[in-house]
């Protein structure tokens, strides 16, 4: 685009790339640094020099964070509460964001408004009140605690509303000319349709509840109940002078996530890309 | 019919954990209410111990100087946004590598930080090496370095979001216009001060939108589930809505009026 000498040009480029680099270097390092000494077999993290290749590498750590803590147990937890939240909020989401988007009733666009609108409402006061309702309702210390709150989100409501926007007409019209009642048409035409939205909407509810923290830490009691993040804090306080276990736990309890964003990266962007339109 | 039975699940489920909850919320805000006996009305008491309230004021201050790192993150979000929307190899994984904190437990997060800026973590380390500390920075426990040690960690894990969606921004404008603006002889910053960053400003407005006010929310948890002061919890809840909202709004107002008005 720009004329100028190419050597220079050159040069501006590979200075670029190392700045990029330097970056990269800069979001992930704490990430290898973990990892790093999750392997150690002697020492904290806290040690002068600090070390990045620990010679030998080791798996003590694991089997000792597995021994001493419920880790599986956790892990179950925060896999079953993962689990049901994305298939709760997904099917809200699919259902409400139907009629939403194809069909006219009186209120449509009042209840639409009131949806959106409702992230412009003090949501931290909501929590307060939220606890006091789960415990009316004899559900505090449930899983059903952590995930129903969160199990209608305005965010996949919207999503969903503008995947179902985008199917022709044609294709609605032929499935009634074909005798399809509302349900069979939105079960077997529509949802197929929006299929994509329905997993960019999944993969990113997915980090929302893997990595959910305080809710559960308000409503759960009992540690047998824990999800994996709770646990992890549990561990780093209980075992505050032994970092290379809560290393072990931590790596345990990222390696998913990571696992999921690197493997589906373009859904988690698409996610932000509808959920940017206005 | 069916549209509403459609609805219903959603709905159901908005008005019991979000308008419910959010128009009592406030209304507790003129409560005692400790969990245990019933609420009792109490006006505007709340508030005026919020008043006098040192704690109150601290967490206030606190969350105004934080919501400086939002201009920041913004900034470096959208260079970064620049840097990397381009077609080369390996730009994909260098996106990830910046997204990967997102992604990431802020749990896991805090861990890893807190070891960072031990007095004998790695920073500290770095720092004494190169000799630019003599010695050890109290990263968290000065009072005056702690809540910019804190705003670099939201930086750090917020960067890649904002980048992300400054870069579906980019994607969304048309190639031609900056092309056009070089042939009527714009220079580079020329060209991304009047025509790319205008035309980003949907996205800003987005983003902008997000402000995080933690110093406030955590005193309105400790208050509400330590010290089960429910309606004392509910009144630092309204303040730090009015706050938030008051601010969002402001800022709508900064971005609509500072450059071109086809929006």
């Amino acid at each position: 685009m720009r004329s100028g000498n190419p050597r220079l040009r050159q040069v501006a480029a590979a200075a670029q790339y190392a700045g990029l680099g330097v970056l990269a270097v800069g979001t992930t390092f704490p990430f290898v640094w973990l990892f790093a000494t999750s392997l150690r077999s002697t020492g904290t993290v806290v040690s002068f020099p600090p070390v990045l290749i620990p010679h030998p590498p080791t798996l003590a750590n694991y089997a000792g964070v597995w021994a001493t803590m419920p880790l599986a147990r956790f892990f179950a937890n925060t896999v079953y509460i993962t689990g049901v939240g994305i298939l709760l909020t997904v099917v809200v989401s699919a259902m409400a964001g139907y009629p939403l988007a194809r069909m006219r009733f009186p209120g449509r666009d009042v209840i639409f408004y009131a949806i959106v609108g409702s992230l412009m409402l003090p949501q931290h006061v909501g929590l307060i009140l939220n606890f006091v309702t789960l415990m009316r309702l004899h559900m505090v210390d449930t899983y059903a605690a952590v995930y129903l709150p969160s199990a209608a989100s305005v965010f996949g409501i919207f999503l969903l509303r503008q995947a179902y926007l985008t199917i022709p007409a044609e294709i609605e019209d032929a499935a009634r000319i074909d005798g399809a009642g509302e349900f069979r048409l939105w079960g077997q035409i529509m949802l197929p349709l929006v299929a994509p939205a329905l997993a960019t909407l999944a993969i990113i509810e997915f980090s929302g509840y893997w990595n959910s923290f305080l809710w559960p830490l308000i409503v759960l009691k009992s540690p047998e109940k824990f999800p994996l993040a709770v646990g992890l804090l549990y561990l780093s306080g209980l075992f505050a002078y032994n970092t290379r276990y809560i290393a072990a736990g931590a790596v345990l309890m990222t390696l998913p996530t990571i696992a999921v964003f690197l493997a589906l990266q373009r859904y988690f962007l698409r996610g932000i890309t509808i959920g940017a339109v206005k | 019919m069916t549209a509403y039975l459609f609805l219903l699940p959603a709905l159901v489920l908005l008005a019991t954990f979000t308008f419910y909850p959010v128009i009592f919320g406030t209304a507790l805000s003129l409560f005692e209410y400790n969990v245990i006996s019933p609420p009792r009305f109490v006006g505007a008491a709340n508030f005026r111990q919020m008043v006098a309230d040192r704690y109150f004021w601290i967490a206030l201050g606190n969350s105004v100087k934080y919501l400086a790192v939002v201009p920041v993150l913004q900034g470096c979000a959208i260079l970064l946004a620049l840097w990397v929307h381009r077609s080369a190899r390996g730009i994909g994984w260098l996106r990830a590598a910046y997204y990967l904190p997102v992604v990431t437990s802020i749990v896991v997060v805090g861990i890893v930080w807190r070891w960072l800026y031990d007095d004998a973590g790695l920073i500290n380390f770095v720092l004494l090496r190169l000799g630019l500390a003599r010695g050890p920075i109290h990263w968290l426990a000065s009072p005056g370095v702690a809540l910019y040690a804190v705003m670099f960690v939201t930086l750090w894990k917020g960067l890649g979001y904002y980048m992300a969606i400054y870069l579906v921004g980019l994607e969304a404008i048309p190639p031609g216009y900056a092309e056009a603006a070089a042939i009527d002889g714009a220079g580079a910053l020329q060209r991304l001060w009047r025509v790319t960053l205008p035309l980003l400003r949907p996205s800003i407005l987005l983003a902008a939108t997000l402000p995080a006010t933690y110093t406030m929310f955590y005193y309105m948890f400790d208050q509400a589930f330590g010290a089960l002061h429910m309606g004392y919890a509910a009144a630092l809840g309204v303040v730090l809505a009015v706050v938030t909202i008051g601010l969002s709004i402001a800022s709508f107002r900064l971005l609509r009026e500072g450059g071109l008005s086809y929006y």
